[in-house]
């Protein structure tokens, strides 16, 4: 980034939305600073409750419009771990809610003016990833003992080409993680970028910035399907993994 | 990566995502976060939401069990009603039959007074008037022997009274 001309020309700074900040002074960031990072957090907890728990209040029969949204997230989720983990990963239901509850509001959120993006940064992706690859691992190995390996031995290919197989799925088993945030904060952080540098050009044109100024519209919109679809994706995926954990059949 | 230029009006420097001096406190501050949500949903949010749809599907399924009652109560009643209404006409039917019938009846004798009444009195008529026919005969029959008695003395011959009267009954026969 060499867009160091301060004043004059364009001095268009795409990562700075990025940058974690302490909220009060400009100590050190040790790991117990209140950041930008907490209040941002923070806020997607406080919409949670609003969303799930303040809208249920009533337990109404008939729902009013915040209970059906809930009710709309809890079904949704439901249907989704039922249908693709199987029966067994209901258990892992709260779990599940709990990623995509976090993902969904801090891709929502983030799409706010000003605010801060706490599911661009590869640091929380990622352990959002390794949470999802530990967890489907060590379940994987207490429900089926050994046998879990039995899901990188293909057992429906002839029987030479097994361990070229079982190599391939070996890798392709401890990519996942990495796929798995890299999507998720790649995702976000390019949008968010690009919608800053065509900020920076809506700035620095004069009157012709109309025409950054409807790219952005249209970049904002593509962004809120990016910010549902990447929450969706996250966690259909998550439920893809658990299954080779809880479910029978494999692949 | 210089984490202390990242506090005032410095502008990033490559990207922050990589500035793994933050790591520790984003991801502290992420499972605090994702430890809470957890609480929340499993404590309080999912139970709730779960027990609210488990209760509407009961009571749907009660709301549709009693519809089917009252939907076959309601189409019973409209079979007993159908029936009373069938039952109603024919008993009317019924009715209007012994009712036409009787009229019938009371129709017929009064015909059959009638008729009996004006046979009498065409009778009676019938005689009256050839008592009257007869009357008149019989003085048409007079009145001719006298005319023609005083004829035949007009004319001067001795009038025979046994040879008029044959004559003119004769004549009126005749």
């Amino acid at each position: 980034m060499a867009t160091e001309e301060h004043g004059s020309g364009l001095a268009i700074h795409p990562m700075d939305q990025f940058v974690v900040k302490p909220l009060f002074g400009d100590g050190p960031i040790e790991w117990y600073t209140p950041t930008n990072v907490t209040l941002w957090m923070g806020i997607a907890v406080l919409a949670m409750v609003a969303l799930l728990v303040l809208s249920t209040r009533r337990r109404a029969i008939v729902p009013s419009r915040g209970q059906s949204v809930a009710e709309l997230f809890y079904g949704f989720i439901h249907k989704m771990v039922e249908d693709v983990a199987g029966h067994e990963g209901l258990k892992f239901f709260p779990y599940i809610m709990t990623l995509f509850m976090f993902v969904f509001l801090s891709n929502m959120l983030g799409l706010i003016p000003m605010s801060f993006t706490t599911t661009s940064h590869i640091a929380v992706t990622a352990v959002l990833a390794l949470l999802v690859f530990l967890t489907v691992t060590l379940v994987g190995f207490y429900r089926k003992g050994i046998g879990f390996l039995s899901m990188f031995w293909v057992s429906s290919a002839p029987l030479v080409l097994r361990p070229i197989l079982a190599v391939i799925e070996l890798i392709s088993y401890f990519v996942r993680p990495l796929s798995h945030s890299i999507r998720l904060g790649g995702n976000l952080m390019a949008g968010h970028a690009v919608i800053k540098v065509f900020a920076g050009f809506a700035g620095a044109m004069g009157i012709a910035s109309v025409v950054p100024i409807a790219a952005i519209a249209a970049i904002y919109g593509l962004e809120l399907l990016v910010a549902a679809v990447q929450a969706y994706v996250f966690t259909i995926l998550t439920c893809v993994y658990l299954r080779d954990a809880v479910g029978d059949a494999h692949h | 990566m210089a984490t202390e230029a990242t506090g005032g009006s410095e502008h990033a420097v490559g990207m922050p995502q990589l500035d793994f001096s933050t790591w520790p406190n984003q991801i502290f501050w992420l499972l605090v976060t994702l430890v809470v949500i957890y609480f929340v949903l499993s404590k309080v949010a999912l139970p709730r939401i779960g027990a609210v749809l488990a209760d509407r599907k009961s009571t749907i399924t009660n709301d549709l069990a009693a519809a089917e009652e009252l939907k076959a109560k309601a189409v019973a009643a409209e079979k007993a009603y159908n029936e009373a209404l069938a039952n109603a006409r024919t008993e009317a039917a019924k009715i209007v039959a012994q009712a036409k019938a009787e009229i019938q009846k009371d129709l017929d004798a009064a015909t059959a007074k009638a008729d009996a009444e004006i046979a009498a009195k065409a009778a009676e008529s019938e005689r009256t008037i050839a008592e009257i026919r007869d009357g008149a005969a019989q003085a048409v029959a007079e009145v001719a022997r006298d005319v023609a008695a005083e004829l035949v003395a007009a004319l001067g011959q001795a009038a025979d009274a046994k040879t008029v009267t044959a004559a003119v009954t004769a004549r009126l026969k005749g």
